[in-house]
């Protein structure tokens, strides 16, 4: 019986093949964009444990010196004594726009974890430990390194992370620049009976286990949450199409539940027959989303691990592997998305009175009341929406107010339309417009879910478009003025940076030496900057509050910046005492910005860090100011005259170039979520007009007998979707603004630590709206021709029908 | 007696605004007998079909069917008598539009589970619908489209066939022909029919007629 009921429910999508199309497109978009971002979600966490487990999930201790390097004396030790340590060294190298983390491994020590070795490939175990060496990196970045010239072969490995080049150690150390001291030393904590304890043996080492990846996960933790938001969004805004779907496929199969009602089919077997139909198409559309979201998540996976990569120093692999997490959970939202935009459908469908007289459009007839119950609905999430920042903090809070204001500004659009045109009819001349008016208020209860759908994405693009700009302006100004030096150079080892230091003083306007220690800042781990009295700092630095003698203070040695974030997260003041680990607490003047740095940091006096911190401090690179004409010249005279490290001398240009890349690398996933969604809006707007095309023969029908031709009658029906998109655009552009300043203000702050200025760009509103009443009209296009082709007898039929 | 309606009240609206529209109507009907109830719009007709169709609830009174009580049956017992023992013709045909006719013709077998193909050819045959089984409703007359109703009440072979206006929206020629075939087929079924009707001439045609007027039966 119920499979009789359901033969004939189904039969319905044979007859509409387009609403069929629309309702899996819908489901199947939605999903995509959820499974994407559940996907690179967890290619980032398998990569944050496998970077754990690598170092043998708590069986391999990291060993650490607090200046950052270790004598490879200290890892011979450690073997003497008969414990199974491997030395490790760690670098940066720049190739073009990319920045590559260089992993020097000592492969015959190295732990078993390291997959990339190809343990047992003794070709590529040859190759790898005689000279020249051999670099193993991804597949997808063999061709950009094989273009830097003084690199030994390079080789891919699918096991090795984008960005990320494995070699031996003795390869890494020349290519860096280092002599004979490492990065840190792994080591085995399973010990031997006679081996020396660690603590004693090599007390001057900092250990740590493979739980401190964790760190990893939590400094990342606030961008996945953020994925994770705007692909809930993109799924919110996909649903609406299939709840749009689902209602008019309800409206027009009433009679069809009616009748087999009539005919004796129990109520519980027609819920049977719809909940087994949203399953179905839950399952076809879910399968089609899962491999579209795949598609979608191995496009942005690099740019995300990228942008991992260049916000948290995160690894994470740039290939994507089929998890059953997500695409279960794939299918699990596909399911869920199709029972929520099922469930009042089928709630209608049990209450659906037998004898009620069919009315194809009583969705249509939405009373006012409504649209005041909506109203308050919405007004009431927008007020909870003001108070939440004032009550609590946190990035939870922050999402809770996006989530308040997007849907409270989603659910006021209908009654807010419905009263603009109610105005308007007050102000209307002539009957073709009052008609008009008076038919769009009527279409839009049938219309709102769209128009909803097209609000959010709108609001979205203004919100997220309005954060991207006003933190690429803040960036560009902040690199102009933190990178003020003309070139920055960076020298093997101390001896060589004295040599390139009293070499470069009679070269260049000046030298400035960029030197740091790793410590703490009130208590927390982070790396403290030594500066020389100049010019460049105090006409340049970007301060965002200091005191008036900030940098005298700084040149005597008794004050100090601390950077953004630290301010924020310590609740630091100016005048108070900072702990810097060694010396007495220096006296707060400053906090400067510092975006894409997730850790604390601090600047105080060159003379003060040199005191403080004695041989700790790295002291190996330096900016030059000169002469930009001299720049060239300089450049090819340090190269010629010193042995440098690969990327030992860089202009300020190529910093910034490269910086810039990393900045839109950032939110090139952002980009492309904020186009998809609006994509899926435009389908649902598209969606929505051609299944109320079929149904709008009555309303027109007299209207065409009164004397309207139908190429009018479709004329009005195009103008009557760009007037509705732009009135919706109208309401997107202060929630869009709203949407942007809890971002900038609350969501940023949270998620990074810095908060940004808020810029305005009325241009890009204009464009957008542009698009929007575009895409509306491009959605009209097919119904408003279908109505021009509609032959007369169809229209006389509505006149020979009882309805 | 295959159907007994005892003393059946109906009224429709609350308060002030209600209006009674049966007021103790009570009839029987043999098997394979036919009644035709006529009288004015309004009148209850189609509110008398609907109680005894068990497509609504009376006020007051009972139905019996084969002697079962079914006017107290709850919702599921409801259902399987309107499946498996009447036949239900509406004057909007409410066909499933997205079902052919053939597919039109055995829904109701199916649902009842008493689908027989040969059965349904049959009635295929003698409605003149054989040509027309895989088209749509949407791409037949009104007098074909009533045919396929017809035929769909009589797949399961039911005891009691009910017919509200059958013919309301057909014009003189087919509504002779549609009410004919009715008639024919119902005697050959032995299938007991009440059908509503404003229409004197379709009355006389039936075994029986009673006229609704004022709430009650004359």
């Amino acid at each position: 019986m119920t499979l009789t009921a359901l033969i004939a429910l189904l039969s319905h999508w044979r007859r509409k093949p387009g609403q069929l199309a629309t309702l899996i497109i819908g489901l199947g978009l939605a999903t995509a964009l959820w499974t994407s971002v559940q996907a690179i979600n967890a290619e980032a966490r398998a990569s944050y444990d496998e970077a754990s487990a690598t170092l043998g999930g708590g069986t391999v201790m990291v060993l650490t010196a607090a200046d950052g390097r270790i004598p490879v004396s200290t890892w011979s030790r450690l073997r003497r004594d008969g414990w199974a340590a491997s030395p490790v060294i760690e670098g940066e190298l720049i190739a073009g726009d990319e920045r590559f983390v260089l992993r020097g491994v000592e492969p015959l020590s190295a732990p078993a974890g390291e997959a990339a070795l190809a343990p047992g490939d003794q070709a590529l175990g040859l190759a790898f430990l005689t000279a020249p060496g051999l670099l193993l990196t991804a597949p997808e970045s063999v061709e950009q390194l094989s273009t830097l010239n003084g690199l030994p072969p390079v080789e891919a490995s699918a096991a090795v992370a984008r960005s990320e080049i494995i070699t031996d150690i003795a390869v890494a150390a020349r290519l860096l620049g280092r002599g004979d001291q490492v990065d840190a030393v792994l080591v085995d904590t399973r010990a031997r009976t006679g081996q020396t304890p660690l603590d004693q043996l090599v007390p001057e080492l900092e250990r740590r286990t493979g739980s401190s990846n964790g760190e990893v996960a939590q400094l990342t933790g606030s961008f996945h949450l953020n994925l994770t938001a705007f692909g809930f969004l993109s799924f919110a805004v996909g649903l609406f199409i299939v709840y749009a779907a689902i209602g008019l496929a309800f409206e027009q199969r009433r009679a069809t539940l009616r009748t087999l009602r009539a005919l004796g089919t129990p109520v519980w077997s027609i819920m049977a027959a719809l909940i087994i139909e949203a399953l179905a198409l839950a399952l076809l559309a879910g399968a089609i989303g899962v491999v579209l979201g795949y598609v979608v998540a191995s496009a942005l996976l690099p740019g995300v691990a990228a942008t991992l990569r260049g916000l948290y120093g995160a690894s994470v692999s740039g290939a994507l592997a089929v998890r059953p997490e997500w695409w279960v959970s794939g299918f699990a939202i596909a399911v869920l998305g199709a029972l929520a935009a099922t469930a009042l459908s089928i709630r209608r469908a049990a209450t659906l009175p037998l004898l009620a007289s069919a009315q194809p459009r009583a969705w249509a007839l939405a009373s006012a009341r409504r649209f005041v119950q909506q109203a308050v609905i919405a007004l009431t999430l927008l007020l909870i929406a003001a108070i939440i920042p004032q009550l609590f903090s946190g990035i939870i809070a922050g999402f809770a107010l996006l989530a308040c204001l997007l849907v409270g500004a989603a659910v006021i659009l209908p009654p807010a339309l419905a009263a603009v045109l109610h105005v308007g009819q007050r102000f209307a001349r002539g009957p073709i417009s009052e008609w008009f008016l008076a038919d769009t208020r009527q279409q839009l209860p049938g219309l709102s879910l769209a128009l909803m759908a097209l609000m959010l994405a709108l609001a979205t693009n203004i919100g997220v478009g309005t954060m991207v700009s006003s933190f690429r302006l803040t960036f560009e100004g902040w690199l102009d003025q933190r990178l003020a030096a003309e070139l920055y150079v960076t020298t093997s080892d101390e001896a060589q940076s004295e040599q390139v230091r009293q070499w470069l003083e009679p070269r260049a306007d000046a030298v400035l030496p960029i030197w740091n220690a790793d410590t703490e800042i009130a208590g927390r781990p982070g790396e403290v900057y030594g500066v020389i009295d100049h010019a460049t700092y105090r006409d340049n630095w970007p301060l965002l509050t200091a005191t008036d003698d900030a940098w005298d203070l700084i040149a005597t040695g008794q004050g100090v910046l601390v950077n953004e974030q630290s301010w924020r997260s310590l609740g630091l003041n100016l005048g108070d005492a900072v702990e810097l680990g060694a010396g007495a607490p220096l006296i707060l003047v400053g906090v400067y910005s510092d975006y894409g740095n997730p850790n604390a940091q601090a600047i105080i006096g060159l003379d003060a860090l040199t005191t403080r911190y004695g041989a700790d401090v790295s002291r190996l690179r330096y900016g030059l100011r000169l002469a930009a004409e001299d720049v060239a010249a300089l450049t090819q005279a340090l190269q010629a005259e010193f042995d440098l490290p690969a990327n030992g001398v860089i202009d300020q240009a190529s910093i910034k170039a490269f910086s810039l890349a990393v900045f839109e690398r950032t939110f090139a996933v952002t980009a492309a979520l904020n186009v998809l969604t609006l994509s899926v809006a435009a389908f649902a707007m598209f969606a929505s007009l051609l299944t109320l095309a079929s149904m709008r023969l009555p309303q027109l029908a007299p209207v065409w007998a009164l004397g309207l031709s139908r190429a009018s009658l479709a004329k009005l029906e195009l103008l009557r979707a760009g007037v509705l998109a732009m009135l919706t655009w109208l309401i997107a552009l202060p929630t869009g603004l709203m949407l942007a300043w809890v971002l900038l203000s609350v969501v940023n702050v949270e998620a990074f630590g810095w908060r940004l200025p808020m810029h305005l760009f009325p241009l890009d509103w204009l464009i957008l709206a542009a698009l929007a009443v575009l895409a509306a009209l491009i959605a009209a296009l097919l119904p408003a021709r279908s109505l021009i082709k509609r032959p007369p007898r169809e229209f006389l039929q509505i006149f020979a029908q009882e309805r | 007696m295959l159907l007994t309606v005892d003393r059946l009240e109906k009224s429709f609206g609350e308060g002030a605004a209600r209006q009674a529209v049966l007021h103790g109507v009570s009839l029987s009907l043999e098997a394979g007998e036919s009644l035709a109830i006529t009288g004015e719009s309004g009148s209850g007709k189609s509110t008398l079909l609907h109680l005894i169709g068990l497509l609504d609830r009376p006020d007051a009174g009972e139905i019996r069917l084969k002697g079962e009580l079914i006017s107290a049956l709850d919702e599921a017992g409801r259902a399987a008598r309107r499946r498996d023992t009447i036949g239900l013709v509406f004057q909007q045909f409410n066909l499933v539009p997205s079902l052919t006719v053939a597919g039109n013709l055995a829904l109701q077998a199916r649902l009842a589970k008493t689908h027989d193909p040969a059965w349904i050819a049959t009635l295929a045959e003698r409605l003149g619908l054989t040509d027309y089984l895989a088209r749509y409703p949407e791409q037949l007359s009104g007098g074909q489209q009533q045919r396929v109703a017809v035929g769909r009440a009589l797949a399961t072979r039911p005891a009691l066939l009910l017919a509200d206006e059958p013919t309301g929206n057909l014009d003189e020629n087919t509504t002779q022909d549609v009410l004919a075939l009715m008639l024919e087929l119902c005697r050959d079924s032995g299938t007991a029919l009440v059908m509503a009707t404003h229409s004197q001439a379709a009355a006389k045609q039936l075994t029986r007629h009673e006229h609704l007027t004022g709430g009650k039966l004359s």
